[in-house]
């Protein structure tokens, strides 16, 4: 970490995006994680995603559980509400928030401590129900804050710093998220920007639970030689199945590609998913047919990575409900009281 | 043999079994009591369990309105061999016992100080009936016809209430007022009248009969809570599914048919309270409706809600504990576990409601409540209130009512340069400003951590930042005192030596019970005490009484201890009165308790003043 704060006046020069904010309004305070932190990278990411749709930082609401992971929020959208909850609960604060107001942005980010171990049934229950929001599991495959102990994502056989094998099957978030029903399921690596920014872009926009897997190496206590989540090992393996363009709806379309390489997704919001595939035959749209794609190239030892399913028809969780569209928290006693004569009925009703 | 004799004031026990649609058909007797204007209080008294085990159902036949357990029974009507044996042992002697005559009974298990009363229901029934479903449906209508009969009821009140139950189902009201009448001719003809009977009395007034659930969840509805997560548990289920039943119809925007609220059934108590602290923090109103285990899931939530200041409100119905405990049975025994819930030091509002009128009043309150002081506040009611009916003053609201938002900072204010600090006591009452998220898009935002902050909501560690939080917490609680509602005194007749302390579902029968002692020449001054924090009125109480007797439905005395820790009282003047077998507590074990007590401190030594 460094201890120079940021200045904060702005180089007059900075581009502007079109609500006029320029990528350093999108910053948030100085981040206190390790130097080389995978984590720090998808934060960046996160910055020039919402810089570069437009968004406007304080409709976002950025959530998070407990863990390294977890404290990033305060180190993008300063000024966007944040709400560090409790390990592995980021999923029921979220869709309380996104409840009570619709009408914003939600941003959950976790790790794969917060998320695949006490917070497994949340994130499952979350996928399920649809809610409107961009997931981020930061996954490292070991506790950072706690010096090192493997998670429940840490690979069957692999080592930690000191040594120890670890024993236990790995859970794959994205495999669950499939089979749970979110719609919109992605993996990346923090290494990656050119392919991690699209796809929070395309998640942010997506009307519907989005997860992104995002791998992103412990630099202190999980880059070894015999972990399989280190920068190596995963910049070895990692099976780029689609290269995802996603194009908001004033963008144009500019790039050529060669037939049937690309497919385009249009989803609700009128954005389009233009889809590169890197393998011949992987089909985005096929729920079942991903998951079987992911197991057989996990098998082999291969990390798929991309966008690996999305449905662009996907319902929220609002829709299912039939809220109001005006936002829950802005109603008042007028629209929520039903009155003094329609008492005296139930109480009529009641003798 | 002697006979009780009673108008209008007695006790009836019906032992069914379960799942039998028993509880429907005494629940009509009782209504058709109330329709004749004399008051009754039913209390249903199951297991935990949807079909085949033993299952109670009390109705007090009450003139004067008390509307507590009375203790003792005047008429036993046992449909259940099962617990035959302990029917026939709880009636009280010279009482009635009303069986299925069918089968010859067994020797030497009869009284010869009651009186058998017996019909032989199921050779009737068979009779009548071919479907096995009718049979036992109708077996339990032909015998409240026998009682309507026995007891004098008029069966134009239970017609009615036919008509009314089987609106446009013709063929039904026809069948259930056929078997009511064949009920009442059986008796007319064969069963001696007894000394028991309703003559009709104009002692309901305006008052409404319903269940504290239904009441707490209508207090919801008009209190604005516009979010509402769950996870089913008993005996507070029936809280959300009221609420649900309630906002369908009166919840929905009229021009687009849009829901104007939010239900979701979650996975469990722990997302449950995560959802209503999301929806708090978001501006919207939100409550969760659980009982004791749900509370000590929900406890690591409670205490992010309570130190990082967001509003939530539980409506926590309880029932007997520890672990799964009785879960069909009633106590006062969360009063600690909400008190402090949560690791650290915490400490939380809690309201204690008497009955269903209360349970909405203080529904709608606590939400008020929780915005204002920025915490969860729980609702205290209990299985006792919550899935009896009972009879309480009509619901009330005032439509000028506005609802109490708290002390939230706008764009406006923000605009205007206020000085936001999430964390910060501007005036004093150790209330600090919040803002929705979204509200300004450079001012205002802040990160809601449990971890300690700064006034500023700046992550800090420093000692000092840490000590400002929790004073400036602790003057939040005191402002709360000035918040809840006072505590309720009736005061004897004649000054008093003695006081009593009591909350919740046990105000009924205190108040029969204060009656019965004062009949015996023991006066006593009581105090209902409805909210914590305790204000000064509680203190100054206690102190101006020789010894306060403290009456509570668990085992710990668990409201004394709270008394002691948090009002400054001397232990020694607090003598605990504890009724805890998870049955509601009765007027006449109060009454007995404290005159039993009063006789001992009556008693004073010779030489009480001496030294030696």
């Amino acid at each position: 970490m460094t201890y120079l704060a940021k200045p904060k006046l702005h180089h007059p020069s900075l581009a502007k995006n079109s609500v006029g904010y320029t990528r350093r309004d999108y910053e948030g305070k100085i981040s206190t994680l390790c130097a080389g932190c995978g984590h720090d990278s998808i934060s960046a990411a996160i910055i020039q995603a919402c810089w570069e749709l437009d968004i406007q930082p304080h409709r976002v609401a950025k959530l998070s559980g407990i863990g390294c992971s977890s404290k990033t929020p305060d180190y993008f959208l300063g000024n966007s509400h944040g709400f560090n909850t409790v390990h592995g609960r980021m999923p029921s604060v979220l869709t309380g928030a996104y409840l009570a107001n619709r009408s914003l942005i939600y941003l959950g980010v976790s790790g794969d401590g917060d998320s695949a171990s006490i917070g497994l049934g949340q994130f499952a229950h979350l996928m399920r129900r649809g809610v409107n929001m961009t997931y981020i599991v930061e996954n490292n495959g070991v506790y950072g804050l706690t010096k090192g102990q493997f998670s429940a994502t840490a690979d069957k056989g692999s080592k930690s710093k000191r040594g120890q094998v670890n024993n236990d099957a790995p859970i794959d978030l994205v495999t669950l998220a499939l089979v749970m029903g979110a719609t919109f399921v992605a993996r990346s690596f923090s290494g990656d920007k050119t392919q991690l920014t699209p796809l929070i872009r395309a998640a942010l926009a997506h009307q519907g639970a989005a997860i992104i897997d995002v791998l992103s190496p412990c630099i202190t206590f999980n880059n070894h030689t015999g972990s399989t989540k280190s920068y190596d090992y995963v910049r070895e393996h990692n099976e780029a199945v689609t290269r995802l363009d996603f194009i908001t709806p004033r963008e144009e379309i500019t790039a050529d590609y060669g037939e049937g390489e690309v497919i385009d997704v249009r989803q609700h919001d009128g954005s389009i998913l233009r889809l590169r595939k890197l393998h011949a035959g992987y089909d985005p749209s096929d729920r079942r047919r991903a998951m079987a794609y992911i197991q057989d190239h996990a098998a082999q030892g291969e990390l798929v990575t991309g966008l690996l399913y999305v449905d662009p028809e996907a319902q929220d969780l609002h829709q299912q409900l039939g809220s109001v569209d005006s936002p829950l928290n802005s109603l008042g006693a007028a629209e929520l009281s039903p009155g003094r004569a329609v008492l005296e009925k139930i109480n009529a009703a009641l003798r | 043999m002697q006979k009780i004799e009673a108008v209008n004031d007695f006790v009836i026990k019906f032992a069914n079994i379960n799942g039998s649609g028993s509880a429907s058909a005494n629940e009509l007797l009782a209504r058709a009591i109330l329709r004749m204007g004399v008051p009754v209080s039913p209390r249903n008294i199951f297991p935990s369990n949807i079909q085949g085990l033993p299952t109670w159902f009390e109705v007090r036949i009450t003139e004067k309105g008390y509307l507590g357990r009375r203790g003792g029974v005047d008429m036993m009507v046992t449909m259940n061999p099962q617990t035959w044996e302990q029917d026939v042992r709880e009636v009280d002697p010279g009482g009635y016992l009303f069986y299925d005559s069918s089968k010859p009974l067994p020797r030497g298990k009869l009284r010869d100080d009651i009186h058998f009363i017996g019909m032989p229901l199921t050779e009737i029934t068979n009779d009548a009936y071919q479907d096995s479903r009718q049979r036992q449906l109708f077996k339990n209508i032909i015998y409240v016809g026998a009682l309507s009969t026995l007891l004098g009821i008029d069966p134009l009140e239970i017609e009615k209430l036919f008509a009314e139950q089987y609106k446009g189902k013709e063929k039904l009201l026809e069948l259930n007022v056929q078997a009511l009448h064949l009920g009442r001719e059986y008796a007319r003809e064969n069963l001696k009248p007894i000394a028991l009977s309703v003559e009709r009395r104009d002692r309901v007034g305006d008052r409404i009969f319903v269940d504290g659930n239904t009441a707490a969840a209508l207090g919801c509805v008009y209190g604005g809570a516009s979010v509402c997560a769950w996870y089913p548990i008993t005996p507070s289920s029936s809280v959300p599914e009221a609420f649900q039943r309630y906002a369908e119809k009166l919840r929905i925007d009229p021009a687009t048919g849009g829901h104007r609220y939010a239900i979701v059934q979650a996975e469990d108590e722990l997302a449950s309270i995560g959802i209503v602290i999301g929806a708090g923090w978001n501006g919207a109103r939100a409550f969760t409706a659980t009982s004791g285990p749900g509370i000590s899931l929900m406890s690591e939530f409670i205490g992010l809600a309570y130190f990082a200041e967001i509003p939530a409100v539980l409506i926590n119905v309880q029932r007997g504990g520890p672990s799964t405990g009785m879960p069909t049975r009633t106590q006062q025994s969360d009063v600690l576990a909400c008190a402090y819930a949560s690791h650290g030091d915490t400490r939380h509002v809690l309201l204690f409601p008497e009955d269903p009128y209360e349970c909405f009043e203080m529904s709608a309150q606590a939400l008020d409540l929780a915005e204002r002081l920025q915490t969860p506040v729980f609702v205290m009611t209990d299985l006792d209130i919550g899935m009896n009916q009972r009879l309480c003053r009509p619901f009330a609201w005032d439509d000028s009512r506005e609802y109490d938002r708290g002390k939230v900072m706008t764009r406006e204010a923000l605009d205007a340069g206020s000085n936001f600090g999430r964390y910060l006591d501007v005036d004093g009452d150790g209330i600090p400003y919040r803002t929705y998220p979204g509200t300004h898009p450079t001012k205002g935002s802040y990160f809601t951590r449990g971890t300690t902050k700064n006034a500023y909501a700046i992550y800090s560690e420093t000692g000092a930042d840490y000590t400002y939080n929790m004073q400036r917490l602790q003057r939040k609680f005191e402002t709360a005192k000035s918040l809840v509602p006072l505590p309720v005194l009736s005061a004897s007749r004649y000054p008093a030596r003695f006081g009593a302390i009591f909350y919740g579902s046990t105000g009924p029968a205190m108040q029969e019970a204060l009656d019965a002692l004062a009949e015996q020449g023991i006066y006593i001054n009581a105090l209902r005490i409805r909210a914590f924090p305790f204000q000064n009125e509680i203190a100054d109480f206690i102190a101006s009484h020789t010894k306060v007797f403290v009456l509570e439905q668990n085992f710990d005395g668990q409201l004394k201890t709270l008394l002691i820790n948090e009002a400054g009282v001397n232990p020694a003047s607090l003598i605990p009165i504890l009724h805890f077998d998870g049955t509601p507590i009765t007027a006449r074990f109060i009454t007995q308790q404290i005159a039993d007590r009063v006789s001992h401190l009556n008693v004073r030594p010779f030489r009480e003043n001496r030294v030696a």
